[in-house]
């Protein structure tokens, strides 16, 4: 089969590969119809994230039709039209029985550089390093599928996929983000990042009651974006205005409610603090830049929250923690729990509540895969989310 | 340093001798830098966090390679195998000898876990070192076990002490070539399944040396206990160990091209 692969920073190539099979009992091959490129993606192909190896198939965000399955896989049948969800679970441990499936204890065969790094390790996630498990990825034409008898979400096939990709990731990644806020009514939301993760969480975030949401980035199409999909989105373009300053202005000088990262650890800017992130980022003396975490602590009202979807992998540098304690702040953050989401953000599909297949902004093949990484990664504005076809 | 040649010849596949090995870090560069090349100085913060002595730090960090340079032939390498010498409670049995206690968190009940262990035939399933268990009688067995260096050992054990859903004792019997003793308790939390404590202490083949050889290659026995009681834990809760070995990637160079044209013939999906 035909698979994207990471081969190095700025290196990915559509290779041709063994189509993979069945491994544990508990497992399934998903044929896929269409897949997609996360922001996530960005942070291996700009090399951020450690223990990728050259080779690796990339991809966390895809669905598919089931063509086999394990004896340990009842549920499933050949045919049926799946979702997958990108954190794999067993369903079985505490983690996953407190719904905290993005913490499984035994999904992750390599949990051992995770642990020395973070003290225990997560769950093992689909094409996303060896310290996430090392797991094939979703961006081909074929995968493999462990635990499928607790992750893929049955779908109906009247819906297209467009309208249902989304639930892998991006989707219930905005809601937990939004949910993380224990949104109040009269609660405005700052969220920094237009990005598809912060456009769902804008969507989220109405949908649990905020009054007013204030996004933040500098690409005017992502902002406008926000803007003509809901109401009551104020937007601030960090390259032309002093982001704390417009803040006050546009919360009677009370700060947000709540403050939402959908940057993650790279970030953009052009103040002082910025530009040395990046001066260590690039001489290794620290590894993530956290401008927008940064100013979103110090942006959040007194005994706010602080939701961190966006991803951090290593250690971050002056970061702000007498602002944090000093306003008595919330913080919460960590890949998104999947599995609790899937059922509730179907249904919203399905009544017509959401139509997600509005951040998509382009439609390739799997083969442009390369053009389209770097494409997204460069011309950022227009290229705000690509979707790749196999077939 | 004649201690260093007697390990280089424990392992005579590798051309490198251990003077080489410890001197040389060539071979580790690429390892090393795929974990700090992301992580870069913060890396070592963090293993700092789980060591307390340097030479911990550099040991974990360096993949226990590295490190060695360090700590070559000094006590940070028995601490690191977990050999605490003044520990007055091992007994004359143990005097000497390797100790490793681990635990592990198991959501399933004393009796479910006890029942899988006791069963010694089952332990193979989820330790990795062990070849194989049969059971002779009710109180004995025989293991056989895959040694450093690509050897077999085998010998008999007796269960000691057992009660049921608690605690199970054993250990090797008198003319046994590897001397080795365990003990596994399951203790029930009131809602955090069980406890499951293992106690292991065992004389390697060639003594400490031996046991550092083995260190060195990998098989060191505290990582050995955690990986075995990673095992049994995924096997009690979720039926299976996840396995990513054996699956698809591009790293499989020309034979996949092959393939790919014969399924192209073949017409297989
Ligand atoms: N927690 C999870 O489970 C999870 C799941 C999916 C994605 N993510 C993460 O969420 C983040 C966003 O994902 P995405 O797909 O939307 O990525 P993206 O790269 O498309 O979007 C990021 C946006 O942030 C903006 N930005 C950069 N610097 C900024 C700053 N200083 N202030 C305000 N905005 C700034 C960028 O211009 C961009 O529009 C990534 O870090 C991704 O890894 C996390
Ligand atoms: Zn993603
Ligand atoms: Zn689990």
């Amino acid at each position: 089969m035909k698979a994207v692969c990471w081969m190095g920073k700025h290196d990915v190539r559509v290779e041709s590969v063994p189509d993979p099979t069945i491994l544990n009992s508990r497992d399934a091959i998903i044929k896929i119809t269409t897949t997609a490129i996360c922001g996530s993606d960005l942070h291996l192909y700009n090399g951020y994230i450690p223990t990728m190896e050259a080779g690796d198939i990339l991809g966390h965000e895809f669905m598919g039709e089931v063509v086999e399955t394990g004896s340990g896989v009842p549920n499933l049948k050949k045919g049926d039209k799946v979702v997958v969800p990108f954190t794999i679970a067993c369903g079985n441990c505490f983690y996953c029985k407190k719904e905290l499936w993005s913490a499984c204890d035994n999904s992750n065969p390599k949990p051992e550089t995770a642990e020395t790094l973070y003290g225990y390790s997560g769950s093992g996630l689909f094409g996303y390093s060896h310290m996430m498990g090392g797991f094939a990825g979703g961006q081909a034409e074929y995968v493999r599928v462990p635990f499928a008898d607790v992750g893929p979400l049955k779908v109906p096939d009247s819906i297209e996929d467009e309208k249902l990709l989304f639930l892998s990731d991006i989707f219930p990644t905005g809601y937990q983000a939004a949910e993380n806020c224990n949104i109040e009514e009269g609660d405005t939301v700052a969220i920094w990042g237009a990005g598809p993760v912060g456009q769902f969480a804008i969507k989220s975030a109405f949908m649990l009651g905020a009054e007013k949401v204030i996004v933040i980035d500098h690409y005017e199409d992502r902002l406008r974006l926000a803007r003509e999909e809901n109401e009551n989105v104020e937007t601030i373009n960090f390259d032309d205005k002093e982001v704390y300053d417009k803040i006050l202005d546009l919360t009677g000088g009370r700060g947000p409610d709540s403050c939402i990262d959908c940057v993650g650890l790279e970030s953009h800017g052009t103040s002082f603090d910025s530009l040395l992130d990046y001066a260590k980022a690039y001489t290794f003396l620290a590894t993530d830049r956290p401008h927008a975490l940064r100013q979103a602590i110090y942006c959040c009202r007194k005994g706010g929250t602080v939701s961190i979807p966006g991803v951090y992998g290593g250690f971050l540098d002056k970061f702000p923690m007498g602002a944090a304690f000093g306003k008595g702040l919330t913080f919460k953050m960590g890949q998104t729990n999947m599995h609790k989401y899937l059922r509730p953000l179907l249904e919203a599909v399905e009544e017509g509540k959401i139509d997600p297949s509005f951040v998509i902004s382009h439609r390739l093949k799997l083969s442009e895969a390369p053009v389209a990484y770097d494409r997204f990664n460069t011309e950022k504005d227009t290229w705000r989310k690509v979707v790749l076809k196999p077939q | 340093m004649h201690k260093t040649e007697e390990i280089s010849t424990l392992r005579p596949e590798k051309k490198q001798s251990l003077t080489d090995f410890l001197t040389n870090t060539e071979p580790n560069i690429s390892q090393v830098e795929r974990i700090v090349s992301g992580i870069a100085g913060g890396g070592l913060v963090a293993y700092g966090l789980k060591r307390r002595d340097t030479a911990g730090v550099l040991l974990a960090a360096l993949g226990g390679l590295l490190g060695l340079r360090s700590a070559t032939g000094h006590c940070q390498v028995y601490d690191a195998l977990g050999i605490d010498q003044s520990d007055a409670s091992v007994s004359e049995w143990l005097k000497g000898k390797i100790e490793v206690q681990k635990a592990v968190t198991i959501n399933k009940s004393p009796a479910e876990l006890y029942r899988f262990w006791r069963n010694l035939e089952n332990l193979p399933q989820f330790m990795n070192h062990l070849e194989a268990v049969a059971e002779t009688d009710s109180k004995h067995s025989h293991w056989k076990a895959k040694a450093p260096l690509g050897q077999t050992v085998e010998w008999d054990a007796e269960i000691t002490e057992e009660v049921p859903n608690e605690l199970i004792a054993w250990r090797s019997t008198e003319n046994s070539d590897i001397k080795n003793a365990g003990r596994v308790r399951f203790k029930p939390t009131a809602n955090r399944g069980t406890e499951v404590v293992v106690h292991l202490t065992y004389e390697a083949p060639a003594g400490r040396l031996g046991a550092l050889a083995a260190k060195i290659f990998g098989e060191e026995p505290s990582q050995q206990v955690s990986e075995d009681l990673r095992r049994f834990k995924s096997l009690m809760e979720t039926g299976l160990i996840m396995k990513v070995e054996g699956q698809t990637s591009g790293r499989i160079g020309e034979v996949v091209e092959e393939k790919a044209k014969a399924r192209a013939q073949g017409g297989n999906r």
